[in-house]
């Protein structure tokens, strides 16, 4: 395999301090940023806006936690509840789950994964990232102004015929990021499908491409269609034309059929990328390659497949005819199969393979028992029966966190701590790292956990009171979520502090195998010297060659 | 095995001959045919989002259509069948000298492309100028949906609110198809203009070829809505 | 047809031709009253209509397995889309009752 270990024993070595030229420093100023047509520096750029986001939904989050301290209704007007919820769903589902691992991780490492220069089309990979920001900007001056207290859902009528907020503002900056996703989601499947380096057939593609490849299939197809449903929304409440609107014998049922055909492929979008960096980081920490590469690669493509065929499990009280949630019920059941394959396959890679605690390691453990909770509890709620009682509790609240939070967000931390020396050619303090990835499962389970006690007792989602005798998991739940917190606050402090007064992590301080680590850590702008051909499948893991690549083979890196 | 520390010209199996590189090839790509494959299949992946948008509006049509077809029927009475068809010939044509320009690329005759551009043009505006008299007649008639729905037929009056689904739904597919044609018009001037400063010509066109796929699309997309909105009830006069 | 751009005029003219007679044709059977088989022709002659767009006007006929199963693709989804939605309209009861009004 070719390797730049040539060009980096030519150049000065990372402990004299000397700067290779890289994409950090091939240019300077905000111009070369903001114009960037650099995919690495995209990447970033979308690292500091997801990160922004994530913190304000974290803000919305924090004052939910607070109000539901106490069964009253006493920090907050029940309007305004309702508008706090509703900005702390659209801004996590929309600006931080969706876009944070395709758009950070993804941006950077498919092309490097593949052995391509860049993406198929670097300027539209920019243009993501300004409509991206262009819808945030929407939704921030709805937010500004008083917000929507719609729910996410935007469910109708309430939606176009009777809240008096600025759902317009907000629906069309969703609309306008939506575009933003598919940009990107084009530009991973064309460049998955035409930009392979020689040798890299598509049975050796890391399984983290994999991944990203059947999440843009869903994007592509999905997201279309809450675009147009949004547009739809809005044009009832300003045009008066009524498409949902049960004075003219529409259905809102309707909305629901199409908000949610984009809505459940999308929590396929969110858990997607994140299961590829599991496949990596499991991989990478047990150094051996995945059990059954070709059946956890084909997984995702079900998943995307048959996530388009189960909807109508999020409308089963709703009005939907019993014979059609019978259907979607099945359907669901089905679904979950490949996510577990990939679950049991995870876990045979990790039998008797050489496993260290990293702390890439550590958020990737996390990861498989949260999110394999998460996943059992989605079959629960997707029985019928079950979820006639279900529906609109805390039980659902306690599930779609353990698979977002549990699943994608310790994916997406797990694969920024493991790529991290990659993009930024630095480490970051291993201690504080591994007690963060501690208090984030810690803080996550205390927070959501009893959510699950709580929603099988009948508390409603939604509700800024409830009744007294739930207080004590309330409790429970808003301390968790002051550790989780802090969990998530470590990473930021570090990660800055290490841009500048980190140790120099050398070009591969894993000694992992990929393409990725192939090329400098940071990488030259071009991102190999030169062009690799590929002659085996990745995670080949053989112990002495893989010492030999190690930078700091004695080094405890994190 | 690895070339000099610092050599950013990667070579690669496709890689140019004699370090000649055809002006119009972005450095990511390490052909013009890589390059065209790419920009077409990404144009297709975007046709395929084009196909979601509108299908979700189609999708609508069918549930509203089935549960109120005789509605539908009548409240597709007033939509006039002769314009809707002139519009239907004026956009095949469309796609013809659209088909016809790219041709014209491929055989290196500049002024042709152009030609062939600007008719494409002149027949989408004739498709939009149609579009805005028919819409005239539908304001005229107070037949857009909203607080000054007011229409004159008694057939209509009687259902007004299922008639008005059917009118938002008019309004909205056509609304949106027309916005499509006019981004395709901007798109044509855009290209003609390059086209007459030569920037194409039979090695390469491929812009050409994505914005011909985007228009036939939307030709497409019309091909489905004449019949649907226009001929349903067209027998039962 | 081969990618040789002389040739291809004569299929750009057929199917135009063929579009234009289509398009008549479905006006004239609009116009007759066929009950339930007025939609399936309707929808027939615009399937084939779109269809010698998509392989002649758009190159699919000569393009990759890749376009063609992305073009397949795209209009499989809207089928499932419209499908599964259907599935729940249709199985409600209201269209089988005859409800006034409807």
């Amino acid at each position: 395999m070719n390797t730049s270990a040539t060009a980096e024993s030519i150049v000065a070595s990372p402990e004299t301090g000397f700067e290779r030229p890289n994409y950090l420093n091939a240019e300077y100023g905000l111009r070369s940023w903001l114009l960037t047509r650099d995919h690495k520096r995209i990447a970033i750029l979308y690292l500091i806006s997801v990160s922004a986001f994530f913190a304000l939904g974290g803000l919305f989050a924090m004052l939910i936690r607070l109000e539901l301290l106490t069964p009253e209704g006493d920090l907050m007007q029940p309007d305004t509840y309702n508008r706090v919820f509703t900005m702390h769903g659209v801004i996590m589902v929309f600006f931080f789950l969706i876009p944070a691992i395709p758009a950070v991780l993804g941006n950077f490492l498919v092309p490097i994964m593949i052995g391509a220069r860049d993406l198929a089309f670097p300027r539209l990979n920019l243009a993501s990232w300004y409509i991206y920001t262009l819808g945030g900007l929407f939704v921030l001056w709805a937010m500004v102004n008083g917000g929507v207290d719609t729910g996410w859902t935007f469910y109708t009528p309430y939606s176009t015929s009777f809240s008096n907020t600025h759902v317009v503002a907000t629906a069309l900056g969703v609309f306008i990021t939506g575009f933003s996703t598919i940009f990107t989601g084009l530009n991973f499947v064309v460049t998955i499908h035409r930009m392979r380096a020689p040798g890299m057939t598509w049975f050796r593609l890391p399984l983290f491409i994999w991944s990203h490849y059947a999440t843009s299939l869903i994007i592509l197809l999905g997201t279309p269609v809450i675009a147009i449903t949004l547009l739809l929304v809005a044009a009832e409440r300003v045009l008066h034309l009524g498409i949902f609107d049960p004075r003219l014998g529409g259905d809102p049922v309707l909305f629901q059929h199409l908000f949610w055909f984009y809505s459940h492929p999308a929590v396929y979008i969110m858990i997607l990328p994140s299961m590829g960096v599991i496949s990596e980081l499991v991989a990478a920490f047990s150094r051996k390659r995945v059990f059954g590469y070709k059946v956890v690669a084909f997984a995702s493509i079900a998943i995307a497949v048959l996530g388009f065929l189960v909807w109508g499990h999020h409308m089963f009280v709703t009005g939907q005819s019993i014979y059609a949630a019978t259907v979607f019920s099945v359907i669901s059941m089905l679904v979950a199969i490949p996510s577990a394959v990939k679950v049991f396959n995870w876990t045979a890679t990790l039998y008797e393979g050489s496993v260290s605690l990293q702390t890439p390691m550590l958020y990737a453990l996390g990861f498989i028992g949260l999110f394999t909770l998460g996943g059992l509890t989605g079959t629960m709620v997707a029985t019928l029966g079950i979820d006639v009682h279900l529906h609109d509790t805390y039980f659902i609240v306690a599930h779609f966190h353990y698979v977002m939070v549990g699943g994608t967000i310790m994916g997406y931390l797990g694969g920024l701590h493991y790529w991290w020396p990659k993009m930024t050619g630095r480490l970051y303090p291993a201690f504080l790292s591994r007690l963060s990835a501690l208090l984030v499962f810690v803080g996550f389970n205390l927070t959501f956990f009893p959510q699950f006690i709580l929603g099988y007792l009948g508390m409603p989602r939604r509700y800024w009171s409830y009744p007294e005798e739930f207080q004590v998991f309330n409790v429970l739940s808003s301390a968790g979520a002051s550790v989780l917190g802090v969990g998530f606050i470590l990473p930021l402090c570090y990660f800055i502090w290490s841009m500048r007064y980190g140790k120099r992590s050398g070009d591969n301080p894993w000694g992992a195998v990929g393409l990725e680590w192939d090329t400098p850590s940071p990488p030259p702008t071009e991102n190999f010297y030169t062009v690799p051909v590929v002659t085996h499948g990745p995670y080949e893991y053989n112990t002495q060659e893989v010492h030999a690549r190690t930078s700091h083979p004695e080094a405890r890196v994190g | 095995m690895a070339s000099t520390a610092f050599d950013t010209h990667l070579e690669g199996p496709h890689g140019a001959h004699g370090g000649h590189h055809h002006p119009s090839l972005q450095h990511q790509f390490d052909s013009l045919e890589q390059q065209k494959e790419s920009s077409t299949l990404g144009m297709w992946m975007f046709l395929v989002t084009e196909i979601m948008f509108f299908g979700a509006l189609f999708t609508a049509y069918v549930i509203y259509r089935s549960l109120f077809h005789g509605v539908f029927a009548t409240a597709s009475h007033h939509l006039d069948v002769t314009l809707g068809a002139i519009n239907t010939a004026v956009l095949i044509g469309s796609s013809l000298t659209m088909a016809l320009s790219i041709r014209a690329a491929q055989l290196n005759r500049r002024k042709t492309i152009v030609l062939f551009l600007l008719l494409t043009i002149l027949l989408g505006g004739t498709f939009l100028g149609i579009k805005s008299v028919e819409y005239g007649h539908k304001f005229h008639d107070h037949l857009v949906p909203g607080p000054h729905f007011a229409p004159e037929d008694p057939a209509i009056q009687a259902v007004a609110d299922k008639a008005q689904v059917f009118f938002s739904l008019y309004f909205i597919m056509t609304g949106i198809h027309a916005l499509h044609m006019i981004i395709g018009i901007g798109l044509l001037t855009w290209l003609a203009i390059a086209s007459w400063r030569g920037r194409f010509d039979s090695t390469y066109y491929t812009p050409l070829e994505c914005t011909g796929l985007y228009w036939h699309f939307v030709d497409i997309v019309w091909i489905f809505l004449f019949p649907l909105l226009y001929l349903i009830g067209a027998h039962a006069r | 047809m081969s990618h040789n751009p002389e040739s291809t005029l004569k299929w750009y003219i057929a199917v135009f031709l063929f579009l234009m007679v289509m398009t008549g044709l479905t006006v004239a059977v609009a116009k007759m009253d066929l009950g339930a088989m007025n939609d399936v022709v309707m929808l027939v002659i615009a399937v084939a209509k779109a269809l010698a767009v998509i392989l002649i006007f758009m190159h699919v006929k000569d393009s990759t397995r890749v376009t063609a199963l992305t073009v397949v693709g795209g209009f499989v989804w809207l089928g499932i889309l419209i499908f599964f939605t259907l599935n729940d309209y249709l199985s409600r009861g209201d269209l089988l009752l005859n409800v006034p009004g409807k």
